[in-house]
């Protein structure tokens, strides 16, 4: 290991590693402030800030990025169709549900109408929440007799949950998507923002494929 | 506490989840902290429940520990009785939460709540998961099991089915197969319990004569509970397998008094025929391990050695509480018991006992799976291919069907390892190649499983230590005559030849020694 210290500077590339910040500036190591690299402009932002910081030039930056933005561009808009107008509701699981939602709302011309997330650093989630849409309600924690609640209420095209609440929503004929496999999946920088598209259109073309096109409750046992 | 990547049972808060998700009208509110929710997930994932199960947690954070988490409680305990409405509540705290010391029995209490509520009292640190079903069911029995009027005689044949639960391994079908057996045999149900009963539904438990008791693990506090407050008796024989089908229709005939024998004559299976006609001869003697839940455990060592004619190697079990019944067994079937919940030990006698066939939980199918061995599942803890779309008991005749085609399908057949042997090295059926049926879709890779066979630790040698292995040589002759011996009996034949050579300090093992050696271990 390096050592780290006044002459450090890290960018967080995940939003739960509170801890590890906090240790890297005891140290004196300086944080570069960014959204987290989800999405085309979500990558692009957070390696502007790295380069911002140590001074890299425009031209060397676009130069070095073009290809990639093009790229994730391309890809994300291949699944345009499946979430242009679609709305989403978060419930809370891994934290990184206020960048999912910025990559929604900015990328794929989705609406947001919940997000909810297990617990919110403001600090080092603040370049996110700068970008969201005000009235787009924000819950922190878990209250999940009321979140049901709001998400029935506003039944929305999609909604991301944990694995508990998955299999009753659809039951109800809501559509979900686990998101912890947000988590397991690669979905970070340019090359993996059609992946990350495709996580959020997968369940909607399922749904499509088993000729569900309409809210209907799902016959269990 | 140990760090683990597995465990066969949860913290007994998971048991007490069980009992509330397989009863109506039982709601639990428990002191949790967020992280706990996701036990959620146990039922609507690997059940597939299209519901979440009846339990609120009050979810207190790491910032909340300095403030009133009783508080917390409280809030979290009103709401849910004003929102659920639930007939009765059961109380109690997560491991995490058992250290704040809230006592959410005596917080609900002053509630005053317009239903019963009973606290549980579940030490997460030394009791497990089916001891906190079977506590918190016994507490339920208690609780509601109503007095009988005085003078009431049951009718000799009702009884109480206890036992069948959520996440309990094929319970949903077996309640079925076992409803259909009593009640042809005339006897009438009561009440179920815990899966499908509600609190009221317990009250009625007095109404019947007798209890079956098909999964003590879960059931036997409230048995035992019952036989003392009304005298019930308890139909003890699990009805998993031929004969225990056979010796618990006799024992609940004996009870009702009706001819057990009459009756058997009017039903039928299978397995009895399957396991007698000429192409199961393959399976006499075949080596099996089995590991589970006491219950499941012991029943599939009688079933193995009486009715498909097996030689059970191994036999353990996870489940403390009922380790005897498996030292009993274990002692009938002469092999050394083993108690414990620690996979790696269990993962260590297996390959020590190289089986041909592995019956276990999901963690031995695992392990079976890693080197190559046959397995079945056989016992909880569940996965979500415990929960087949089709009907699928364990239990009565129709259970024992579905236990000779799930423990004999994985094995090679008889005719299956001539041809091996025959065609050892046609590019299909050489060396390395496995059963057709456990090559799924893709072309075999003789190559690379072969090496993937001789890379097993399991299989060379697992008994011999490093100083052993390293004055041991063979010859190469005696290599090559090794490499003839079919691929799935060759980790034996070396074992065994390297032991034979071992105990008579000879090296190296030469052509004559391996045949020697073959001799010798004959059976």
């Amino acid at each position: 290991m390096p050592t780290i210290g006044a002459n450090s500077h890290y960018i967080l590339a995940q939003p739960y590693l509170g801890a590890t910040a906090t240790a890297m500036e005891r140290r004196g190591a300086n944080r570069i402030a960014a959204p987290f690299p989800l999405g085309e402009r979500g990558t692009t932002d957070w390696l502007q800030a790295i380069a911002t910081r140590f001074g890299v030039s425009d031209a060397v930056f676009n130069a070095a990025t073009e290809a990639g933005r093009t790229r994730a561009k391309r890809a994300v808009s291949n699944y345009a169709d499946r979430l242009s107008g679609k709305s989403v509701f978060f419930f809370p699981d891994s934290q990184m549900e206020p960048s999912l939602a910025r990559f929604l709302i900015e990328e794929t011309g989705a609406s947001v109408v919940e997000i909810g997330t297990p617990f919110l650093h403001r600090t080092h989630l603040a370049e996110e929440l700068a970008r969201l849409p005000s009235h787009i309600q924000m819950s922190e924690g878990q209250d999940v007799d009321n979140q049901l609640d709001r998400a029935r209420a506003a039944k929305p095209d999609l909604i991301i949950c944990g694995m508990g609440l998955g299999n009753p929503l659809e039951a109800e004929g809501l559509t979900t998507k686990w998101s912890i496999e947000f988590a397991f999946t690669p979905i970070q920088g340019y090359e993996q923002a059609g992946d990350l598209a495709e996580l959020f259109a997968r369940p909607i073309n399922r749904k499509r494929a088993l000729g569900m096109t309409k809210l209907e409750a799902a016959p269990c046992s | 506490m140990q760090l683990t990547v597995w465990t066969y049972e949860g913290p007994p808060h998971i048991g007490a989840m069980r009992i509330a998700n397989s009863m109506r009208g039982l709601h639990y509110v428990l002191h949790a902290p967020q992280g706990d929710t996701y036990a959620d997930l146990l039922f609507t994932m690997i059940e597939r429940n299209d519901h979440r199960p009846p339990v609120t947690y009050t979810t207190f954070q790491a910032r909340d520990l300095g403030s009133d988490t009783a508080e917390i409680f409280k809030t979290a305990c009103r709401n849910a009785a004003e929102r659920f409405k639930p007939q009765a509540m059961i109380v109690g705290s997560s491991c995490t939460a058992e250290l704040l010391q809230d006592n959410p029995g005596g917080l609900a209490k002053t509630l005053d709540l317009a239903m019963p509520v009973i606290a549980l009292d579940l030490p997460s640190y030394q009791k497990k998961e089916c001891w906190g079903a079977a506590e918190t069911l016994y507490r339920l029995v208690r609780a509601f099991a109503a007095p009988r009027a005085d003078g009431f005689v049951p009718a000799k044949n009702r009884c109480n089915i206890l036992g069948p639960s959520s996440l309990g391994f094929r319970n949903r079908d077996d309640i079925v197969e076992i409803t259909k057996l009593l009640e042809a045999m005339g006897v009438e149900i009561n009440v179920v319990a815990p899966l499908g009963a509600s609190p009221h539904d317990l009250t009625r438990l007095g109404d019947a004569s007798f209890n079956v008791l098909l999964y003590p693990e879960i059931g036997d506090a409230s048995a035992r509970h019952l036989e003392k407050m009304y005298g019930q008796k308890t139909v003890r024989t699990v009805p998993i397998g031929v004969g225990a089908t056979k010796d618990f229709i006799r024992e609940v005939a004996a009870h009702i008094g009706t001819d057990a024998d009459a009756f058997l004559e009017t039903q039928s299976e299978r397995l009895t025929w399957y396991s007698r006609s000429i192409d199961s001869t393959y399976l006499t003697g075949k080596r099996v391990f089995i590991f589970g839940d006491a219950t499941h455990a012991v029943a599939a060592a009688r079933i193995a050695t009486e009715e498909l004619g097996f030689v059970v190697c191994g036999l353990g079990t996870y489940a403390r509480e009922f380790a005897r019944d498996v030292r009993e067994a274990a002692a009938k079937y002469g092999v050394e018991p083993l108690i414990t919940d620690d996979h790696l030990l269990i993962e260590d006698a297996i390959i020590a006992a190289q089986p041909e066939l592995v019956l276990g939980t999901q963690m031995e199918r695992h392990v079976a799976k890693r080197m190559r061995i046959p397995s079945a599942v056989i016992s909880a803890p569940v996965h979500v291919q415990d929960f087949p779309a089709r009907y699928s008991p364990q239990m009565g005749f129709e259970g024992a069907n579905v236990i000779f085609d799930t423990w004999v399908h994985p094995l090679m057949m008889g005719l299956e390892e001539h041809l091996l042997g025959m065609f050892r090295d046609d590019f299909e059926f050489n060396d390395g190649a496995t059963a057709s049926h456990l090559n799924h879709g893709g072309k075999a890779k003789p190559e690379a499983q072969t090496q993937a066979v001789e890379d097993a630790p399991s299989l060379t040698s697992p008994s011999l230590s490093l100083a052993e292995e390293a004055v041991l040589s063979w010859t190469v002759e005696a290599e090559k005559e090794l490499k003839k011996i079919p691929f799935f009996v060759r980790g034996k034949a070396r074992k065994n030849t390297e032991r034979f050579a071992t105990e008579r300090g000879l090296t190296p093992i030469t052509v004559e020694m391996l045949y020697d050696a073959k001799a010798h271990f004959a059976r």
